[in-house]
């Protein structure tokens, strides 16, 4: 068994509430670092932890938090992502619905160290329920004095809001984020200025995911160096990871970083092998905006190695033979999936999704998705797989927040890998009923 | 003051001023194709993404590239900052995409348009724009609406550049329309169709860069190049009265604010200058309008011509000697 930080004590009857939670250590952090740490100390030792943003990009957290400006009298927040809104992620959800208070003690704790007296997460739409959860789990706070004026009888104070999104992929973009919670319509704004010094309504405003807040108190008990020893590498601590797909035990998994993606998916302790003892056919390994990547792949990168669950060896290779970790939305694909329909999904989902303001995103969404609907449809065209290939290359990089990239690299890894699907499609649309022949195409 | 160099040229600027801002000081053909960025216009540009560019050193002390290519038009220069625009074939390529993706869904309609010969996406789209389109999908389509009792709107047109939301938050009090739905659904539209009335709603005309915001005062009466601009001015209270007449014999067909070398109004100017002084009595003439476009507007400018023979000539002539 790996170590559990985060979801070690997930299946104590009650930990909901605040009573269990605090009777199975919780809240201590909070304790130790109000009363001996100072702030500066506190993010050293996230520094140290060498923790990374756990919403996609792997920003290491304790660089994010020191480049928050200071300025005096101005106020600062930290606003917790919790927009979690990418297909095949579901951790965070998890992680709220079961243990709110974790996500809280962090969020005081980690308000500490950056001297804000506000905090805001920000929510999915879709959430309403755990919104609820985390409103209950806050009035707990306040009524233990955890929260408000004088936590704990020390001189810092603090308020935690919870807001509720209205269901927009595009606000979990951090920009779009803090305009959505300003009131405004989400768009991303134009960086810089960075949140880190114009944020929500110009202040100084740091915006974390809800699993990166999480780690914060075990980094605080325990010390960051203790932290950085869990994992691989520059991979440090554990991560959450949301299995779905074709295999035998979907469900979040918190793992040590490092653990051989092999292993996640076979062994029974994670995935438990593939549904129906299928063939494995391909892998999404980071939500879906992270390339897909076909077995061979994704079990051992191009130099033969066996590829690790870590930001390091999944990125190995580049995009050309390599994926990301992303937020850990594992989804797995077995020899009967037909890649350019769960593309066609996907590229629906993001011409949905695209916010309107930059043009290669707002057009470029909508033209591949109605390139790929005429495909699935059988009605595809010689050189289509040729212009979506030119289509997402002048997306890629030329929007103004990621959700182009985000768009662009599916498509680009789905034609990287698994061209000749593209093209018996194309070429024979009276065929493609039959999965047979796509398993054959595979092996 | 910083120095930056553009398709090797340099120049000296000062602090804050944007890599557009300090191309168009350089001037000449290396300036970067701007559709959203409108100078009088605070937080206007990178939208519509023309008017990328490469940085390939960031500054004299940090001197690595940019990781991408950034909107000139909002990315401020740094000391010692070397950018690409025509140089740089990432550029010239990604810009192509962008103006492909403008188009896909732009009805094109320019024969029936009074934006024609005017009209920014024109001349982008011949610049760098491909004769032929890969689009062959239905293109998007709205209703024709009326804002305000003098400008329709024809959002099949638009291009999202949010000129016209930007001038209507930045000069008049309240904020009157903005941007309904999203991604490639999304208009530019009032709350329920409601009129925008207010003194200067003229200027959502001169800033829309093309045909999608009209005058309905001039709306079919003729084609811009058929027009004279005179540069005029009458004693205003609401503002500084000084306008762009365009005339067609002796009749005052239209009236716009003065526009610049780049196609932004010089000042903006009230809805009665714009839509009630239609007669020439109203107004004092100065003289004929230098217009710098070198759209099709100015075709019928004797100046032009001859300054352009001038130069081709003198490259035939480079050519000759080359050869040799």
């Amino acid at each position: 068994m790996g170590k559990k930080i985060l979801l070690e004590h997930i299946n104590v009857p009650g930990i909901k509430s605040l009573d269990v939670y605090r009777q199975n250590g919780g809240y201590a952090s909070v304790e130790k670092a109000l009363k001996t740490m100072a702030p500066d100390v506190i993010v050293e030792e996230v520094k140290k932890s060498g923790l990374r943003g756990r919403g996609g990009a792997g920003f290491p957290t304790g660089m994010k938090w020191s480049f928050l400006a200071k300025p005096e009298g101005v106020e600062r927040y930290l606003v917790v992502n919790a927009d979690e809104s990418e297909p095949g992620t579901f951790k965070d959800r998890y992680l709220m619905e079961k243990i709110p208070h974790i996500l809280l003690e962090g969020m005081i704790t980690s308000s500490f160290a950056l001297g804000a007296k506000t905090s805001c997460i920000y929510i999915r739409g879709e959430y309403f329920y755990v919104s609820r959860i985390l409103e209950a789990a806050i009035e707990e706070a306040y009524a233990a004095g955890l929260l408000g004026k004088n936590i704990l009888g020390t001189n810092f104070s603090h308020d935690i809001f919870v807001q509720v999104g209205a269901g927009a992929y595009i606000c979990g973009e951090e920009t779009a984020l803090l305009e959505s919670l300003e009131g405004k319509r989400g768009n991303p704004r134009i960086k810089p200025p960075f949140p880190a010094v114009a944020g929500l309504y110009g202040c100084p405003t740091v915006v974390n995911n809800v699993e990166t807040i999480a780690s914060v108190p075990y980094i605080v008990m325990n010390g960051g160096d203790d932290y950085a020893k869990i994992g691989i590498g520059r991979s440090t601590g554990t991560k959450l990871i949301s299995a779905s797909g074709h295999i035998n035990k979907p469900g979040v998994y918190e793992i040590e970083m490092g653990i051989t993606v092999e292993d996640f998916i076979y062994s029974e302790e994670y995935c438990g092998g593939i549904l129906n003892g299928k063939k494995l056919k391909a892998v999404v390994a980071g939500g879906s905006s992270v390339p897909i990547l076909p077995a061979e792949l994704i079990l051992r990168t191009e130099k033969g190695e066996p590829r690790l669950m870590s930001y390091e060896s999944l990125s190995d290779g580049g995009f050309a033979t390599g994926t990301m970790l992303g937020s850990g939305g594992f989804m797995v694909y077995d020899e009967t999936t037909s890649i350019v329909k769960n593309l066609y999904t996907f590229a629906r989902f993001y011409h949905h999704e695209s916010c309107g303001q930059c043009s290669p995103c707002r057009e470029g969404t909508g033209w591949m998705e109605k390139i790929l609907h005429r495909i699935v449809e059988g009605h595809g065209k010689h050189g289509d797989t040729d212009l979506l290939w030119d289509i997402q290359r002048k997306i890629e990089g030329n929007t103004i927040c990621p959700l182009g990239d985000a768009a662009a690299w599916p498509v680009a890894s789905a034609i990287r890998h698994f061209r000749a699907e593209f093209e018996e499609y194309i070429n024979h649309p009276e065929r493609i009923k039959e999965f047979k022949h796509l398993q054959e195409l595979v092996s | 003051m910083a120095k930056v160099t553009i398709d090797g040229e340099s120049i000296e600027v000062p602090d804050g001023t944007t890599i557009l801002q300090a191309a168009r000081m350089i001037g000449g053909d290396n300036v970067p194709p701007a559709m959203c960025y409108h100078s009088k216009l605070k937080t206007s540009g990178g939208y519509c993404r023309t008017c990328i560019v490469k940085v390939s050193k960031g500054s004299e002390k940090d001197p690595r590239p940019m990781p991408k290519l950034v909107p000139s038009c909002r990315t401020t220069v740094m000391d010692g900052m070397e950018v690409q625009n025509n140089t740089s074939a990432e550029v010239l390529e990604a810009r192509r995409g962008v103006v492909e993706f403008l188009l896909i869904n732009h009805p094109l309609d320019c024969p029936v348009c009074d934006q024609a010969g005017e009209c920014h996406l024109q001349d982008l789209g011949y610049e760098n724009g491909a004769a032929k389109t890969r689009y062959d999908f239905p293109r998007r389509k709205f209703n024709m609406i009326d804002i305000g009792p003098n400008i329709k709107m024809h959002m099949t047109r638009c291009i999202m550049c949010f000129r016209c939301v930007k001038t209507a938050d930045q000069i008049t009090d309240n904020r009157v329309h903005g941007m309904l739905f999203r991604g490639d659904a999304s208009e530019i539209s009032t709350y329920i169709e409601k009129a925008i009335i207010n003194d200067f709603s003229g200027n959502m005309i001169d800033v829309c860069p093309v045909g999608a915001l009209t005058d309905k005062t001039f709306r079919f009466k003729s084609r811009v190049w058929f027009t004279k601009p005179m540069d005029a001015h009458r004693d205003c209270k609401k503002c500084s009265g000084k306008v762009a007449l365009w005339e067609k014999g002796n009749e005052v067909l239209r009236v716009t604010s003065r526009k610049d070398k780049w196609g932004e109004s010089e000042e903006w100017i009230c809805n009665e200058c714009r839509f009630d002084k239609k007669d020439i009595k109203d107004w004092v003439i100065e003289g004929p309008r230098h217009i710098d476009r070198h759209s099709v507007i100015s075709l019928n400018h004797y100046e032009n011509v001859v300054a352009k023979l001038k130069i081709d000539i003198a490259k035939q002539q480079k050519q000759i000697v080359d050869k040799k």
